[in-house]
């Protein structure tokens, strides 16, 4: 499984991988924010924890389809099923890869980017923590999203619709950590229910993307 | 030993072969014959347990097999060395250079898989299933894309497989050019039409 790990980031930092694709998107939409709000710095103050997860959120959604598509159409995924993996493993290191490619990164660098926005001072600790909490749940919804849409010819679609709804908890807590970060206020209750839905995605999620995804490569 | 007894197979939710049976001892090459459609393709996928069977049995399968189709996984940005020594780690065994040696891929290790030609492609396909380190080889159409000289390459390396007590299974038209192995065709075990279960879709 560390060899799978190491295929995947090898080849997303290669050319074509789609490294730093999401980052890059993170980047102009929230430089385009400040642009379309205008320079009313209390207004971006308010909205930039909401702005910066949603943000995040697209990023993320940005590289999902290419977590199995690519595995599908080169055949590796008919192997990698024959191989002596479980399932289960493969789709866990494939979502930890997708988020140390995709996730990671936007934590990093959402700091950088709270400047931009006039992110209160006080909030930046807790954005990063919002994000490097509810960052892997998004990759893990999204790998089994992927893993459902496998196979379907612009699949990117159907899998966008499948896998927003299911992002709306983590937006909702992630957000909320931290607006309420950013304004000084107790963060706990929010924080508990981002990171229980994190971990119990975390999990869970795994067995239904391997049971779907093995449904998928009949 | 591979043992395959009155397996059906279905392609799409409808019974395409049925009544299959054979044994694939070690040491033993089986070649599956059948036109174009037969289900050749399917029952290889179904024997390497990519799909379920319909009904039947097949034992000393499973972890046993390595499997071979029709798109050789290969990872176009990977080096040719990096993608037999990712498969090579997967399948916690070695052979690497035995692998690379075997299909003439020497000097073609530090080449993006990307770059090679079909043929080349194709060699380095197979030459994954020497680093599996699994007995049964299940190899659909293995010589596509392969001139007369790898053909006798690939000849040469499932004939040291089986002097290894390996066994393999494949699906193909040409004369391989290996005596002792038994020809199996699918053509008698024609599924007859039937009304077939159709909830499969929504499973």
């Amino acid at each position: 499984m560390i060899a799978l790990l190491i295929r995947d980031l090898r080849l997303a930092v290669r050319a074509g991988g789609g490294f730093g694709l999401g980052l890059a998107f993170f980047l102009i939409v929230v430089v385009l924010v400040p642009f379309a709000v205008g320079p009313q710095t209390q207004l971006l103050a308010a909205i930039s924890p909401g702005v910066l997860w949603i943000g995040a959120l697209l990023a993320c959604l940005l590289s999902l389809d290419r977590i199995f598509a690519l595995d599908w159409e080169d055949g590796s995924l008919d192997l990698l099923a024959t191989a002596p993996l479980p399932m289960e493993g493969v789709v866990s290191v494939k979502a930890l890869a997708h988020w140390l490619t995709t996730g990671l990164p936007l934590v990093l660098v959402a700091p950088l980017l709270g400047v931009l926005l006039n992110l209160p001072v006080q909030g930046y600790g807790w954005l990063v923590v919002s994000l490097a909490i509810g960052t892997p749940a998004l990759s893990v919804i999204g790998t089994f999203g992927a893993a459902l849409t496998v196979g379907l010819k612009r699949g990117g679609l159907l899998m966008s619709l499948l896998v927003l709804p299911l992002y709306v908890p983590t937006l909702i807590f992630g957000a909320e950590v931290a607006r309420r970060g950013a304004d000084g206020l107790a963060v706990k209750t929010a924080l508990l229910m981002e990171a229980g839905i994190s971990f119990g995605v975390i999990a869970l999620l795994p067995f239904a993307s391997a049971a779907v995804l093995r449904i998928n490569i009949r | 030993m591979l043992t395959v007894t009155d397996l059906c197979v279905a392609r799409g939710g409808l019974a395409i072969l049925e009544g299959v049976s054979f044994e694939l001892a070690a040491g033993r090459a089986l070649v599956l014959r059948g036109p174009n459609g037969a289900g050749k393709t399917t029952l290889l996928r179904t024997v390497a347990g990519l799909q379920p069977a319909e009904a039947g049995e097949i034992s000393g399968g499973g972890e046993a097999i390595a499997y071979a189709g029709h798109s050789d996984g290969l990872k176009a940005m990977l080096s040719v060395r990096e993608n037999l020594a990712f498969w090579a780690s997967v399948f916690d065994a070695g052979g690497v250079d035995d692998a690379l040696k075997a299909f003439d891929l020497v000097t073609l290790q530090d080449r993006m898989a990307g770059t090679l030609s079909a043929g080349q492609k194709r060699r380095l396909g197979l030459a994954r299933l020497m680093v599996t380190g699994r007995p049964i080889w299940v190899l659909d159409e293995p010589t596509v894309s392969l001139d007369a000289a790898s053909v006798a390459l690939f000849a040469d390396a499932v004939r040291g497989h089986l002097a290894q007590g390996g066994s393999a299974l494949m699906a193909t038209h040409i004369d391989l050019g290996i005596p002792e192995a038994e020809v199996f065709d699918v053509g008698p075990f024609k599924a007859k039409p039937r009304a077939a279960a159709m909830d499969e879709a929504f499973l």
